[in-house]
């Protein structure tokens, strides 16, 4: 996790809140660093993490959690951590017809199909144990990244009803957190794209968006954060608070600051 | 030794490879170095093949892409374990150049081929192939570059650089030489020796499915999925993911697919604006990605972009690939008389590059790349004003600073120039807004405020 990402949401692991869902979009840049950012700070909070890994490797994940402090082979192993990595179970049930239905069972169906197994895949994850002596803090749903799932062949309409239920089990229910990530298409005319993420931003507690810098590339400034605190459930007539901060990554951590304050131009 | 391409028996056996490779814990993924704990791989097997190094910013384990040109912009090469996405110029001739390249150099460090086309037959393609330039040929084309502007003094060089030469190399096998990335001459065809010592691989599209086949209908198109499973065959058949138990690899599998996309392949993504309504090169695409992660392989695809008219797919595509690259030739474009890129045959984008096992990547400052194809070099450049060059240096940003008219290469006055520099160096800033203040005779001030737009440093002016 990024120390200073935490002080601009103002939260730690030990006083994060409970039964949210936060949304992390990027426009015309990579916002996997947010992923990285809250996978390690749930596992630092000790929370037991499902973690929907669709578009890279478990080794991708565990080496760079190791730059923010976090061992994800350890944590599997202990349990705290359940991954289901996406593009090795591709392989496995498209090669092989499975006898009980498998998490990514749509890839096997000629129409477009419903996320119910990937569904019961996080119920079945994050139910808490009987004896309850793991003590895990509460559960969180991490989700990298759903326009992966509008790319192979989903409509918006099954994944947004599969963020429903996951949020009706896991935030609702079990008290705990879900995090998911959407690319932006921006400019680009990506209809199903927009409805997602569109419904999904009227559902979230909080939004990050992670977009490029207007002008381009920039070497000193990878791109502009803007943080967005929502109350869905309350009355609109409040304004919603946000910030917005440019930000650059290195190579263990991202540092923040103000618009055109970047240390590069001062 | 010749090798014919092992085209049969591909779906023999797909499922019982399944059951056990999935237990395999192989990834091309590796830390090179002391042992991390946590990760279940011997560590230091993945080093000593040949033609591969270890990236320097993560310990990747890098291919070359027969370009070092290219493989200097991605960041040293392309890593193990992923996909090089080449979108197609509009004639498909520096694509499939590039394509070319890639087989050849498998070929030079003896890696294992897989070649896979709708419309040409893969023992064509290899034919095809530019011969690779060897340790004692790269003198005569460095002669070559220079040799235009001194002829009377090299001579005498010639003779000398002749007898420091090391020993013709003789072998027929692929020259293992040691170095990384090699140069081609795309003018004369690979030696057959060349072709006959390597491993390859070829899957014809019209010699696997017959047309009169009856296929009920499933989640992909029939040729993608033979094709996957031909991937996936070759890939247990000859150990590249670990999980043979009598074939112990110890070498790359690279697997060139053309056209990928095209009417060919069965795919209607091409022809109509909402086509790929089955999501079918998408979730090939996944699937693909998904091999190759758990395999020491490394893939290159071409597609023909410019046809698919759903940009939204583009974007899809782009997102499921590794690393995208974007060839703009200028063939027939207007661009072709456009004083600026008169050397140069095309621009090269770069489209993305991958974050792998890491937050940063190996992006390159430069985003305006154009290529020339010369007989034995392909060559990628800034396209810039020569003198820009230099000014970057000197003009850092955060300062204001009084320009006087200098000699330009546009030669059209110093205001188009100044405000292009402006623009130029505005960039540094994030900040899209930049004025530019210019000193006329008898105390008049001409004031000119751009707004720069995108990453390319054209920008828009507004009036006075």
């Amino acid at each position: 996790m990024f120390p200073e990402l935490n002080n601009l949401l103002n939260t730690t692991p030990d006083r994060a809140e409970q039964g949210k869902l936060t949304l992390l979009c990027d426009a015309k840049t990579d916002g996997s660093f947010l992923v990285h950012h809250f996978l390690s700070f749930y596992l630092k909070a000790n929370c037991k993490v499902c973690f929907v890994a669709l578009i890279q490797s478990f080794s991708h994940y565990n080496i760079v959690g190791q730059k923010l402090g976090v061992n994800l082979t350890m944590a599997r192993e202990r349990g705290q951590l359940v991954f289901l990595e996406g593009l090795k179970s591709a392989v496995d049930v498209f090669f092989q017809a499975q006898e009980k239905p498998h998490p990514l069972q749509f890839l096997r169906e000629a129409s477009a199909g419903n996320l119910k197994p990937l569904f019961e895949f996080v119920r079945d994850a994050l139910k808490p144990v009987d004896s309850g002596a793991a003590g895990w803090t509460y559960p969180v749903l991490l989700v990298d990244d759903l326009s992966v799932l509008l790319s192979l062949g989903l409509g918006a309409v099954a994944v947004l009803d599969f963020i429903h239920y996951c949020r009706a089990t896991v935030c609702w229910e079990l008290k705990g957190n879900v995090v998911v990530l959407v690319h932006d298409s921006g400019d680009v005319e990506d209809e199903e794209n927009d409805i997602l993420l569109n419904g999904l931003s009227h559902q979230s507690h909080l939004i990050l968006r992670a977009e490029g810098l207007a002008t381009g590339f920039c070497r000193d400034v990878h791109g502009q954060l803007r943080i967005l605190w929502r109350r869905p459930s309350q009355s609109t007539s409040q304004r919603d608070q946000s910030l917005t901060y440019q930000y650059k990554i290195q190579d263990r951590s991202v540092s923040f600051f103000a618009k055109g304050m970047s240390p590069a131009v001062l | 030794m010749a090798t014919v391409a092992t085209c049969g028996g591909d779906a023999v056996g797909v499922g019982s490879a399944v059951a056990t490779a999935s237990k395999s814990n192989v990834t091309s993924f590796q830390r090179r170095g002391p042992r991390v704990s946590g990760t279940n791989d011997s560590g230091p097997r993945l080093v000593s093949i040949t033609g591969t190094r270890p990236s320097v910013r993560n310990g990747q384990l890098l291919v070359s892409t027969g370009l070092p040109a290219l493989d200097q912009l991605l960041g040293g090469g392309l890593a193990v374990g992923t996909v090089l996405l080449i979108e197609e110029d509009k004639y498909n001739i520096y694509s499939s150049l590039l394509f070319k390249y890639f087989l050849a150099e498998g070929i030079v460090n003896g890696h294992t081929l897989l070649v896979a086309s709708a419309n040409e037959d893969p023992a064509n393609i290899l034919q095809e192939l530019p011969a690779p330039l060897l340790d004692n040929c790269k003198k005569e084309f460095d002669e070559d570059v220079y040799n235009h502007k001194t002829p009377e003094s090299n001579i005498k060089m010639k003779i000398a650089w002749r007898y420091q030469l090391l020993p013709k190399m003789e072998q027929i096998r692929p020259v293992s030489s040691s170095r990384f990335g090699h140069y081609y001459d795309a003018s004369k065809r690979i030696p057959q020796e060349l072709i006959e010592a390597s491993k390859w691989h070829g899957f014809f599209l019209p010699e696997k499915i017959s047309p009169t086949l009856k296929v009920e209908p499933c989640s992909l198109t029939h040729g993608y999925i033979k094709l996957l499973q031909f991937i996936q065959n070759i890939i247990y058949e000859e150990g590249f993911d670990g999980s043979n138990p009598q074939k112990k690899q110890k070498n790359i599998l690279r697997i060139g697919i053309q056209n990928l996309g095209s009417p060919l392949w069965g795919d209607d993504i091409c022809c109509t604006e909402n086509g790929d309504s089955g999501h079918n090169l998408t979730k090939f695409l996944y699937v693909l990605r998904g091999l190759l992660r758990t395999s020491l392989s490394a893939c290159i695809i071409t597609m023909p972009t410019h046809l698919i008219q759903n940009k939204a797919f583009i974007a899809h595509v782009t997102n499921l690939s590794d690393t995208v690259v974007g060839l703009e030739s200028f063939i027939g474009s207007e661009r072709e008389t456009n004083p600026l890129y008169k050397d140069y045959h095309g621009l090269i984008h770069i489209r993305q590059i991958p974050r792998l096992n890491n937050l940063v990547c190996d992006e390159s400052d430069v985003k305006d790349l154009g290529f020339k194809l010369k007989r034995k070099l392909f060559t990628i450049e800034w396209v810039q004003d020569n003198y820009l060059r230099q000014e970057r240096n000197i003009y850092p940003p955060g300062f204001s600073y009084l320009l006087k008219q200098k000699d330009s290469a546009w030669g059209e006055g110093s205001l188009q120039h100044s405000t292009f520099l402006m623009s130029f160096l505005a960039k540094g800033m994030g900040f899209p807004f930049f004025q530019l203040k210019l000193l006329l005779k008898d105390g008049f001030v001409l004031i000119k405020k751009g707004m720069l737009r995108d990453d390319s440093l054209r920008c828009s002016h507004s009036a006075i």
